[in-house]
């Protein structure tokens, strides 16, 4: 027997870019991330091609969980075709021989920066969430090791301090993204920066969410049937955007989150921020055939 | 005709405070050497010493800051009991929050300076579980307004007023939660004469209203002998003379005390 009979041959990089060792690694503390739900996982974030801040926390995620026959979907800012989540969907379509899709029904592993899709995840979904800043403390504690003593002792009282500013100066919360939300009733997170739309879609979702931040080496997770509860008053309900009432200028859909788009005479027009639902739409509207899945919102409001 | 005495009214009540030999060294440095110290409900002790004497640090122990090599600490309340120094870290933190209020001489030290001066008496509040705005609000506002604070102010940040007012910040915040004991750090170091004397008619007059119990830390005879019952004299970690204040001013029996005292007048 010759040893090229015993050893593998020669490939230009592993299965999903990363090496085993690498992809063991975030596999175990995704593990214990989803063991202990909203608790910061430090983990050995590797290099990517990418610079970091860019989403290689969810990038090195995806490559982990992937496999030939994993659908990926990307989403940048809830579009599928921003440069971003265009070049991240054939990077891991390259790497991995998965097919790709902007169809969230059809996709097993999403992956995203900033946005949920509209329509409600499955039992069987992946959910990768790109995180810039994992720690909901940085803004009220500076000091991280400090904040890991507050994390252990659940002392979040000053996490209702930047509440009580904001609506002290403002007259309402004004924290439009990454809402402090405690998750399981234990640990205050961060849900990456989502909208406040998106946060009532985390709680007890069927789906499984990894939020992993590449540059701050951490990832959490917030694992199927979860509670997810936004930081709130008892006399200040939690507030979405007020977004119901708004029509999309090109697909005609109502009540989902919108992106605001200036127009020339002052006056703004308004686009669904979820692109492939606003495909989907058109494509309605046209006359083909299209499965549509459940939405978290019905005409602006979160359906119980 | 015979007249029964009763026994005074100190001799009745039960110490509030009581700490015993309360040693810590930093090192080679013996900062505290078995201090003790008592303290009754309603009543004033003053901590006098020159710089380095130990009177910060057997603060800090009493805020729970800093843990004592030996000594024990008790106070006489209903939710707590035994030595204080044992508590873990969770337990210290309520307790401190909620029973204990402290003002440091730097405002840096106790304030978020670049957040509201109400948000700052809330944190208090916050940290002791209270989550309703309206409450919030309102019982900042009733803190600051005991602490003669200009209401006008008080979302201005603590980083934007005078040292005077940052200290009745920090004094609002200490006792909006109305705490058992409330403990002074050198409050009115570093304020020119007229505020501090506007700062201490403060003091004295919530100690007054409130009879909350205090223990003031100053190497200035003169606050400690405006506000203080009863004085203690530390040197070099160690007490040297302990009595009522009047006492100690006029009668100080220690060669230190004389010392401190004449140097003074």
């Amino acid at each position: 027997m010759s040893l090229k009979a015993l050893t593998r041959d020669w490939e230009p990089m592993s299965y999903g870019f990363l090496d085993a060792s690498a992809k063991r690694e975030i596999r175990r503390k995704t593990l214990k991330a989803i063991a202990v739900p909203g608790c910061q996982m430090p983990y050995a974030s590797r290099e990517v091609p990418m610079a970091r801040g860019w989403g290689t926390g969810g990038l090195q995620v995806s490559c982990t969980l992937l496999n030939p026959q994993t659908t990926v979907k990307v989403i940048d800012q809830g579009a599928d075709d921003s440069v971003n989540a265009a070049s991240i969907r054939r990077f891991l379509a390259r790497v991995s021989g998965a097919p790709t899709t902007t169809d969230t029904l059809q996709a097993d592993l999403i992956q995203s920066r900033h946005r949920i899709p509209e329509e409600k995840l499955r039992e069987d979904q992946v959910l990768v969430l790109q995180v810039p800043n994992p720690e909901p403390l940085r803004p009220v504690q500076p000091n991280m090791s400090i904040a890991r003593q507050m994390h252990a002792d659940a002392d979040y009282g000053r996490m209702w301090l930047q509440l009580y500013e904001q609506i002290v100066r403002s007259g309402r919360v004004m924290q439009g993204a990454s809402y402090p939300s405690l998750v399981h009733g234990r640990f205050v997170m961060t849900p990456s920066p989502i909208p406040r739309w998106d946060v009532p879609k985390l709680h007890m979702a069927k789906h499984l969410t990894i939020l992993s931040a590449g540059r701050e080496k951490r990832l959490h997770a917030v694992p199927p049937f979860t509670r997810v509860e936004p930081l709130v008053f008892d006399d200040v309900p939690y507030r979405v955007e007020e977004h119901g009432h708004l029509t999309c200028y090109r697909s005609g859909a109502r009540g989902y989150f919108m992106n605001e788009i200036p127009q020339e005479d002052g006056s703004s027009a308004f686009e669904i921020s979820d692109s492939d639902y606003g495909v989907k739409t058109i494509r309605k509207g046209d006359g083909e055939a299209v499965d549509f899945g459940d939405t978290w919102y019905r005409n602006g409001e979160m359906a119980e | 005709m015979t007249v029964t005495l009763d026994a005074p009214q100190l001799v009745k009540t039960r110490p509030l405070l009581v700490a015993r030999n309360v040693s810590k060294s930093y090192g080679s440095v013996q900062a505290l050497i078995e201090v003790s110290a008592t303290v009754y409900p309603g009543e004033v002790l003053g901590i006098v010493g020159e710089s380095g004497s130990g009177k910060s640090t057997f603060l800090r122990c009493l805020n729970l800051e800093e843990i004592p090599d030996t000594g024990s600490y008790t106070l006489d309340l209903t939710d707590v009991e035994g030595n204080l120094f044992d508590l873990d870290r969770y337990a210290r933190r309520m307790l401190c929050a909620t029973r204990i209020g402290i003002v440091y001489q730097n405002p840096h030290v106790g304030l978020l300076m670049k957040h509201s001066s109400s948000g700052n008496v809330a944190e208090r509040l916050l940290v002791a579980g209270e989550r309703r705005f309206a409450v919030l609000r309102e019982k900042a506002r009733d803190a600051l307004d005991a602490s003669e604070f200009p209401l006008d102010r008080m979302d201005a940040p603590p980083i934007e007023l005078s040292g005077g007012m940052q200290q009745r910040v920090q004094l609002a915040k200490a006792i909006a939660l109305e705490p058992a004991l409330l403990l002074l750090d050198e409050p009115t170091t570093g304020l020119d004469v007229s505020v501090q004397a506007l700062v201490l008619d403060t003091l004295k007059r919530l100690q007054q209203e409130r009879r909350i119990t205090m223990v003031i830390v100053s190497h200035d005879l003169g606050v400690i002998r405006t506000l203080a019952d009863r004085v203690m004299v530390m040197r070099r970690g160690q007490v040297v003379e302990a009595g009522l204040a009047d006492q100690i001013f006029q009668d100080p029996q220690h060669a230190y005390t004389q010392q401190l005292v004449h140097a003074k007048l």
